[in-house]
């Protein structure tokens, strides 16, 4: 089960990173990515428990702390992003040229 | 407890990969809370009965809302549903597909020589407070500074300055 | 007094150095006076250390003051040493006086113009490299001072750098002399090895004990330094660079190009007598290149426009009659002429610089006309030097000197009556474009209009040399007997053919002559075009030298250059340039700035990690 929870780690991740590299849409792109976040916090419980000790729950407790501090500061950005593009397509922010 | 746990697991696949493919905000953020959901039921059979209490009430209960609370502020309507339909396309899906399953076939292969073990000793939330008021106290102190520092960017950015646009 | 000596260079040299650096943000009195005092006071310490000289003469008739041990390797070993006998003493004195006079006539002459205190820092500079190169002890010390006058030289032609003639004269100048300058330090390099030293005296003795006279080594010795004093001096045929060098400030052309640098191969010369001595086809070659080029000189002088440039071509001239002293043995002669030139020759660019001055800039002799009114200072100086220039018999110095030449040219022992002739054409021919260039600028109706009148600082430096041109002649026998102190004497076996006084006459006649003719042809009012003849036009160009090295020289070389300008070398580092670029081209195309494709990218590059991590 261990190893099963690893490989379900795994398959969450790599949803995550598929869904940041397909959507446009930045809430999308921000859900995804707490997607990710959260496929990692179960990567180390699942180590915690193999080896019966708290510091995979510790360790998870701060990925979450992060976690939310990140969405608080991203969904603020996300909001001034639309105040200026009107939009929430990630693409209208390059201002590059080839 | 095994088959609830690959229940759970199944449950939280499925609906991680129907809130990729929702066009409707929304929608997306309901099914990510069902994912969420199903994952601390994994955390619990994995004896992490503290870990999978927080992961309801902090991630699913508090980060998801506040998801929430932002697109119901954007008021995108009917107009963003149609637009998404549009960026959405089937040949989007190609190369990011690609590159998920390479990445889920390096790690079953990293994987591979693990153990299948029976369920796991859970472990206590005491022990867990204790270890994380002793040595992980620089952790927590740095965690709430990290918190602090959230607060106050959100508050800066979320702050309409009156006539400057940007 | 005579410890003193190394002040002499060191001032000058100091000066420059705080003029260089510092001047730029100091009022111009300040540079004025720091510029004009710091030759003021190395003329003074030479004038006090020629009177302690001329009271007590060092053992030896020479001094020699070492400074420190310069290079000391595998046997070589120069040292910075100064020599003082009679030709140095005597050469420092005239430098250092007339570079006085001319740094006081520039502090009113550059008056307005933008780099003032560069101007004085390279002027006082060249004096500085020009008296290292007198009193140097050893040649490797007289080639440093060589090569500083040469910089100089370069650096005071292109002063006005903003126009790319300037520039050109000055690369010319520079370029020129550099191929003299190579001669001259192959010639070094061969006296050291076949001599073992560079100490002038030592290497004087020794060549006489170890060389036979007409010996190859010294043939070679003397022909090599030979070519690095023609080219300095502007004798055939490396004279081109010296008319165009009139595009410097006319300070700078009476400094350098008239009283001092361009006598430093006659220096040179009369410096390794010995070398000369014992090597007669060069000496001859000397006298013969001395003779042709007074001709050449003279003949392009008759033909020019700009009034610089007839002085520049009468320097030319000049120098060839010290070479053809040179060339005959008459040592003395040619430094007494050297003195009493560097006397009028300076006079007469600082004169035409008041013309120049006060017709705002302009040069072109056929636009001037009835100064004589208009400029008193200019014209009674101006006639004073071309007098004494042209050889006004009795009481210019320059008939003093000439005559003794002309009366050597006869009478040594090396002599011929050819060279004779050369030099008394050369006299009719000076005096004839001398007085040309008078009655065009100074009588008949007035041309281009007075706009400024000289101030007190360039009219005192006029007068006083206008007083040494006409009085320095008067000097003749002490300065020879002086100088006969460091100098062989010449041995004037009276030939039978003509007494020195008929040779005077002569030469007298042949003044007469050419004053005459010039009144003839110029003094009359039509005379306002320069004729165009093809003869005219030859001389004007300085008889084809500057197109025959044009077509023979420079563009073969122009040529060759431009075919190794893309050549395999150069196309390998074009060919890592444009790699570079191309792979630029290509590495920008990742720069998108989309969010999605920095993170697609990060992704794919933590795949390939991970890959390379597990398989390898």
């Amino acid at each position: 089960m261990i190893h099963d929870g690893f490989i379900l780690a795994g398959i969450l991740f790599a949803l995550g990173t598929a869904g940041v590299l397909v959507r446009r849409n930045i809430i999308f792109m921000l859900m995804s990515i707490e997607v990710m976040l959260n496929a990692a916090g179960l990567a180390f419980i699942v180590a915690g428990a193999r080896w019966s000790q708290p510091d995979g729950q510790i360790l998870f407790l701060f990925i979450l702390a992060m976690a939310a501090a990140e969405v608080a500061v991203g969904l603020a950005l996300v909001l001034r992003f639309y105040h200026q593009y009107k939009l929430l397509d990630v693409d209208a922010a390059s201002k590059m040229r080839g | 407890m095994q088959v609830v746990f690959y229940i759970s697991g199944a449950i939280a696949i499925l609906s991680t990969v129907l809130m990729l493919t929702r066009l409707n905000a929304v929608h997306a953020l309901l099914y990510l809370v069902v994912s969420l959901l199903a994952i601390a039921v994994v955390f619990y059979v994995l004896g992490a009965a503290l870990a999978a209490a927080l992961e309801v009430i902090i991630y699913a209960g508090a980060i998801m809302v506040l998801f929430i609370f932002v697109v119901m502020l954007l008021n995108l309507g009917e107009a963003a549903v149609l637009k998404e339909k549009n960026l959405l396309t089937s040949t989007m899906w190609v190369g990011p597909a690609i590159l998920s399953a390479v990445l889920i076939a390096e790690f079953v292969y990293i994987l591979s020589e693990g153990s299948h073990g029976d369920l796991p000793a859970p472990v206590e939330p005491k022990q867990v407070g204790a270890a994380l008021y002793a040595p992980y106290l620089i952790g927590v102190e740095l965690g709430s500074m990290l918190l602090l520092a959230g607060i106050v960017g959100a508050y800066h950015l979320g702050w309409s300055r009156p006539q400057k646009d940007r | 007094m005579l410890r003193l000596l190394w002040l002499i260079p060191a001032i000058p040299f100091g000066s420059a150095f705080i003029l260089a650096t510092l001047a730029p943000r100091w009022p111009r009195k300040v540079t004025a006076v720091l510029g004009t005092g710091a030759i003021a006071a190395s003329s003074a310490m030479s004038l006090l250390i020629a009177a302690e000289f001329l009271r007590n003469p060092p053992s030896g008739n020479a001094f020699t003051q070492v400074l420190w041990k310069w290079i000391d390797v595998a046997g070589f070993r120069p040292e910075v040493a100064l020599y003082l006998d009679a030709l140095s003493l005597i050469m420092i004195a005239v430098v250092t006086f007339v570079a006085f006079l001319i740094h006081l006539y520039s502090t009113e002459f550059m008056a307005e113009d933008d780099g003032y205190s560069r101007f004085f820092a390279y002027m006082n500079l060249f004096v500085a490299s020009m008296v290292t190169l007198i009193l140097a002890d050893n040649l490797l010390l007289l080639y440093l001072g060589w090569e500083g006058v040469g910089l100089c030289s370069y650096l005071l032609i292109g002063f006005w750098y903003r126009d790319p003639v300037n520039g050109l004269a000055a690369r010319k100048a520079f370029i020129v002399t550099r191929i003299g300058d190579t001669a001259m330090s192959i010639g070094l390099f061969l006296l050291f090895t076949s001599l073992g030293t560079l100490r002038i005296q030592d290497l004087m003795q020794r060549a006489s004990i170890q060389w036979l006279p007409g010996s190859g080594l010294a043939i070679a010795a003397a022909a090599l330094l030979l070519g690095g004093a023609v080219g300095k001096s502007a004798q055939l045929p490396l004279q081109t660079w010296l008319p165009d060098a009139m595009a410097g400030p006319t300070p700078t052309s009476a400094l350098i190009h008239a009283a001092t640098m361009v006598t430093a191969g006659v220096y040179l010369t009369a410096r390794t007598h010995t070398l000369f001595e014992l090597a007669p086809p060069v000496q001859f070659i000397v006298a013969i290149i001395g003779a042709a080029t007074l001709l050449l000189a003279g003949f392009s002088a008759l033909a020019q426009h700009d009034i610089k440039r007839v002085l520049a071509y009468s320097t030319i001239s000049q120098i060839g009659y010290m070479f053809l002293a040179l060339g005959v043995g008459a040592w003395t002669a040619a430094i007494f002429h050297f003195m009493t030139h560097a006397f009028f020759k300076a006079l007469l660019f600082l004169a035409a610089g008041i013309v120049i001055n006060a017709l705002h800039d302009e040069h072109d002799m056929f636009r001037m006309g009835g100064l004589r009114r208009e400029l008193p200072v200019a014209f009674w100086t101006f006639l004073a030097g071309g007098c004494a220039l042209a050889g006004l018999p009795l009481i210019t110095s320059g008939a003093y000197s000439k005559d003794l030449i002309l009366w050597d040219e006869l009478s040594s022992p090396s002599g011929a009556p050819g060279l004779w002739a050369a030099g008394i054409a050369g006299v009719f021919l000076t005096s004839l474009y001398t007085f040309r260039l008078i009655f065009l600028v100074f009588f008949g109706r007035p041309g281009t209009e007075v706009t400024r009148r000289p101030g007190f600082a360039m009219q005192l430096p006029v007068w006083i040399l206008a007083a040494l041109s006409i009085g320095a002649g008067f000097l003749e026998r002490s300065i020879t007997n002086f100088l006969a102190m460091a100098l062989p004497g010449t041995p004037g076996t009276a030939r039978g053919v003509i007494s020195e006084t008929s040779s005077d006459i002569i030469a007298a006649l042949a003044f007469a002559t050419g004053l005459l003719l010039a009144a003839f042809l110029y003094l009359r009012p039509s005379v306002r075009q320069p004729s165009t003849s093809a003869l005219q036009r030859l001389w004007l160009q300085g008889w084809g030298f500057d197109w025959v090295y044009d077509r023979l020289l420079v563009r073969p070389v122009v040529w060759i250059s431009n075919i190794y300008k893309n050549d395999i070398v150069d196309s390998f580092y074009d060919g890592i340039a444009k790699a570079t670029e191309l792979a630029y081209r290509a590495m920008s195309h990742i720069q998108t700035g989309r969010v999605r494709w920095y993170a697609a990218g990060i992704a794919a590059g933590s795949a390939l990690i991970i890959a390379i991590a597990i398989f390898l």
